[in-house]
């Protein structure tokens, strides 16, 4: 089901706790397998379950619980814009709208060609540099104006 | 211990107790929705907040610890103004669909919400809608009404052994289910209708049938496992509409297995008997009750003239209440013949003669949570005695050591620290091996009669058990229904009597159906030489009288018993149910009440005699197995058989002094083990849970789900190499004259040599003992 490497990485992170408590690398191991995988299919959350001996039921509530994970196939790029209350007040929401319109789709949806998709999310801890957005739960991307989303799909675009 | 003040009163409550805890003890009403007493704190709904003396702010009763000298309030302003307000927030989402609700009128929501519910809501927006979960035949779910107490989550996951579902997304989002598309299959799923606050959870086969005010409730006893758990029956015109449990610490707790709470379903099939059936050249033709039982006393007479009494066996369903049991012993035993048997799967015999008394568990179920060191030989524990299992799985939680042997390592949902996985044979050697080592290690000699018997070696994992038990404090070694089963009973009943000395412990047998201790104090055993039931099927008799018993499914060997019974020139058949194999074997059919609809007694593995009346009236022409038999004994001019009521004939059956007495222990009987024979391979047969007697049998929503699934046969990765069949090929299984074709998968949960496959299925009812050999095809 995943790589060799995504399995030692897994091992790694289990190493970390008592062997009778494998279960708490399953934030890391959904972390790693989704890295592979690009999202997490049920499949993939069952064999993370079983890799660490808890009941598949109790990864999906961790793997649905956290906006990071990724339940359905994203496109190439996840671009995820805070809409929470200091990045609203700072124009968050016309970020959002710019980018909507951009690319011509709404939050939770991806773009025909498979290149985007768009996410609403929850407060990033940058409320100073608002209004942010994340690409691909890796990369943040501060004081969002018209022109900086612009160049950021430009670069997305090429990559 | 821990002074605390509520609402003005003192209480002294234990340290580590919780102001819940304190409430209870005094009788003051905390208003929860998601603390339950048997199930791990959650503090999830709030309901119960309380004002305490000095906190800032109102404190969750259910998760706040009291402390020496705390003041509490329940029904104070701020206590109330904050129940108040969380029961606001919990019917922002909750649907106003109280009046098509099957919870409606016991639901604790609309209860406290009559309390402290607003007349009207201030909320104005939309609802949220939750989609509905599938979670097999017999939950049924409406998700929106869902309060998120996650009781339903916890009881999976803490007393049913394994997380079936979960509360998934979060905050406004979050919803209970199952893991994506998989349907809740335990056994003791039943419990989360009971423990659901509100409508979420509902049960399906009762489901838009009667609001819960019409039905009548009456209290009765299960008639399937032997744990004889205690149920309330509801009934709606004379209609079994649902069974709940009763609440009894004792035996059930406040749970029940599926078995229990949805086998009435099977009442009201379309097999029951409802009016006498007599046998006329081949063709079935319905009569009344004085025909019938005439043709019957009739019979009896003329075989026990012509053949001699001894001609004539009596076989009953260890299902039968001790009324019908000892009134069928009685009845026989006034013909002359004391063959009578209700031991209809089990195969090994040579203990009888030679035992204390009724075997049974040896302890009260109670004391199962005071066990450290538990002993379990050929149980198929978690299916054939749910609750037991429960029970066991809460005290292994406490520190209780499982050991188990089996033919099959079925998963228990709970940790077994040694396991020894071999075949029945074999298992006699291992615990002999126990012994061995359980003597060493506490530098005794083992008892003289086994002598010779015992090993010189002893292997590692035998020894891990005897470590195991020797370090015990308090002992158990329990024997269950594939031990009783095999045909090496009597030698591992010897063998766990051993171990149990040893170790200073309990020797307990676990029992296959409600009436297994039953049945033994009715004296429906043979007791001066008359036939068992294997014997009275091995040497045909002229007559057989079968009580709750089909032929073809309830027997060690169905194909003999059907062979046998088919053959016989008259079988009288006491029976709720009509099935083909009656049809085909019985000459005339008398229709017995089902436990709901007879007053009985059964008496339970600890020995516990408990008695129950008829809930409903018996359905057409229907009567009380008891009186039947009674009315037989009559007709035959025989004496003792003029009791008025069901009492009167328990109090005989059950008097001191007349009836053994409980006891495990086997005086004199000689150690034989000829040891392993079987040259092929050994089958390993289970009942399956839903297929023990004839009323589960017939439950139509238990027999869709996963348990009652069509018998595969199983065997190891290895054993299916040397068969020389694929996992999942078809196979033919022979034993004797017997055959079944089945499908066979590989599962290393079965012992090596091994052929697992289910007895008390049609599709295996033609191959022959539940034990032995057996030999495998491909097709």
């Amino acid at each position: 089901m995943l790589s060799q490497e995504s399995l030692q990485q897994i091992d790694r992170e289990i190493a970390k706790y008592p062997p009778d408590q494998k279960q708490s690398a399953v934030m890391s191991a959904l972390r790693i397998a989704q890295v592979e995988k690009g999202w997490l299919p049920k499949e993939v959350i069952e064999f993370v379950a079983d890799y660490l001996g808890m009941p598949a039921i109790a990864a999906y509530e961790v793997a649905s619980f956290y906006n990071m994970y990724d339940l359905e196939p994203v496109g190439r790029h996840k671009i995820t814009v805070c809409t929470n209350l200091p990045c609203a007040l700072s124009g968050g929401v016309h970020a959002a709208d710019y980018l909507k319109e951009k690319l011509g789709i709404d939050f939770n949806e991806t773009t025909p060609d498979g290149k985007f998709t768009l996410k609403e999310g929850e407060c990033m801890g940058a409320c100073g540099d608002a209004p942010v957005l994340l690409v691909n739960n890796h990369h943040m991307c501060s004081w969002m104006t018209k022109e900086k989303i612009d160049q950021i799909l430009a670069e997305l675009e090429d990559k | 211990m821990l002074e605390i003040e509520i609402d003005g009163k003192q209480v002294t409550v234990e340290d580590g107790s919780t102001i819940m805890d304190a409430a209870t003890k005094i009788g003051a009403f905390v208003p929860h929705f998601c603390y339950h007493k048997k199930l791990s704190i959650a503090a999830s709904c709030r309901m119960c907040l309380v004002q305490v003396e000095k906190a800032p702010k109102p404190l969750p009763a259910c998760a706040t610890p009291v402390t020496n000298g705390m003041k509490v309030w329940t029904r104070s302003e701020q206590a109330v103004k904050a129940q108040k307000g969380v029961m606001e927030f919990l019917l922002i989402n909750h649907p106003l669909d109280c009046p098509i609700c099957d919870q409606g009128g016991e639901c604790q929501l609309q209860d406290l919400a009559v309390g402290y519910g607003g007349s009207q809501s201030r909320y104005e927006e939309e609802k949220r809608v939750v989609f509905n979960k599938n979670l097999g035949p017999l939950v049924s779910t409406d998700m929106t009404r869902c309060i998120n107490c996650t009781r339903c989550v916890r009881f999976t996951t803490e007393i049913a052994g394994q997380m079936e579902l979960g509360q998934a997304f979060r905050g406004e989002h979050a919803e209970i289910m199952p893991f994506v598309e998989k349907t809740v299959d335990s056994e003791l799923s039943g419990n989360i209708i009971d423990l659901c606050p509100v409508g979420a959870l509902t049960s399906k086969p009762f489901r838009f049938s009667a609001r819960t005010w019409e039905l009548a409730r009456r209290r009765s006893v299960s008639p399937h496992d032997s744990l004889g758990s205690n149920l309330i029956v509801q009934v709606k015109h004379d209609v079994v509409k649902r069974v709940l449990p009763f609440e009894n610490e004792d035996i059930n707790e406040c749970w029940l297995s599926d078995k229990d709470r949805f086998s009435y379903e099977g009442l009201n099939s379309e097999d029951r008997l409802t009016v006498p059936m007599l046998k006329q050249d081949g063709v079935w033709k319905e009569t009344d009750w004085q025909t019938a039982l005439e043709f019957a006393a009739n019979g009896l007479r003329k075989t026990a003239k012509q053949n001699g009494p001894d001609s004539i066996g009596a076989l009953a369903s260890p299902h039968a209440t001790i009324e019908e049991l000892y009134l069928l012993q009685k009845f026989t035993r006034a013909i002359g013949s004391d063959s009578v048997d209700f031991r209809l799967r089990q195969s090994d015999f040579r203990a009888d003669g030679f035992r204390e008394g009724a075997p049974w568990l040896g302890m009260p179920i109670s004391e199962v949570a005071s066990l450290n060191r538990l002993f379990v030989i050929g149980s198929f524990l978690r299916k054939d005695s749910p609750l037991l299992a429960q029970r066991v799985r809460q005290a292994a939680k406490r520190g209780l050591h499982v050991s188990a042997i089996n033919a099959s390592a079925e998963e228990w949902l709970l940790p077994v620290k040694n396991r020894v996985l071999t075949a029945p044979s074999a298992i006699v050697p291992v615990l002999l091996q126990v012994v061995a080592a359980l003597a060493a290690e506490k530098g005794v000699n083992a008892a003289e009669h086994l002598g010779a018997a015992i090993p010189a070696t002893v292997s590692d994992e035998a020894r891990a058990i005897a470590q195991s038990l020797a370090s015990g404090r308090k002992v158990a070694v329990w024997v269950g229904n594939l031990a009783v089963q095999s045909e090496y009973a009597s030698e591992i009943q010897q063998l766990a009597e051993e171990i149990a000395r040893l170790t200073g412990g309990v020797f307990g047998v676990i029992g296959e159906a409600a009436n297994s201790v039953g049945g033994y104090l009715a004296k429906a055993v043979p007791l001066v030489g008359g036939l068992n039931a294997r014997q009275m099927l091995e040497q045909p008799r002229k007559a057989y009288l079968l009580l709750n018993a089909e032929p073809d499914l309830d027997f060690a060997n169905p194909a003999l018993a059907q062979t046998v019974l088919g053959a016989a020139p008259l079988v009288i058949a006491l029976s709720a149910f009509k099935s083909p194999s009656l049809l085909a074997a019985a000459d005339v059919l008398l229709p017995i009440a089902p436990f709901t609809e007879t007053s009985g007694t059964f008496v339970n593995c600890e020995g516990r005699a408990q008695n129950f009346n008829a809930v409903a009236r018996p359905l057409g022409d229907t009567r009380p197995g008891w009186k039947v038999l009674r009315v037989l004994g009559n007709l035959l001019e025989f004496e003792g058989f003029d009791q008025n009521d069901s009492e009167a004939v328990a109090a005989e059956a059950l008097a001191e002094g007349s009836r053994p007495d409980l006891g495990n222990r086997l005086y004199g009987l000689e150690f034989k083990f000829a040891g392993q024979t079987a040259a092929g391979f050994e089958r390993v047969s289970d009942v399956s849970i839903y297929a023990a007697d004839p009323l589960v049998r017939r439950a139509t929503s238990l027999q869709k789900t996963r348990d009652a699934k069509a018998p595969v046969a199983c065997a190891s990765t290895a054993t299916l190499a040397a068969i020389g069949v694929a996992s999942g090929a078809r196979v033919r299984l022979k034993q004797g004259q017997g055959a079944a074709e089945v499908l066979i998968v590989a599962d290393d949960s079965v012992a090596a040599n091994c052929v697992r496959v289910a007895a008390a299925n049609a599709a295996t009812a033609a191959l022959g003992a539940m034990c032995g050999e057996i030999s495998v095809e491909r097709v």
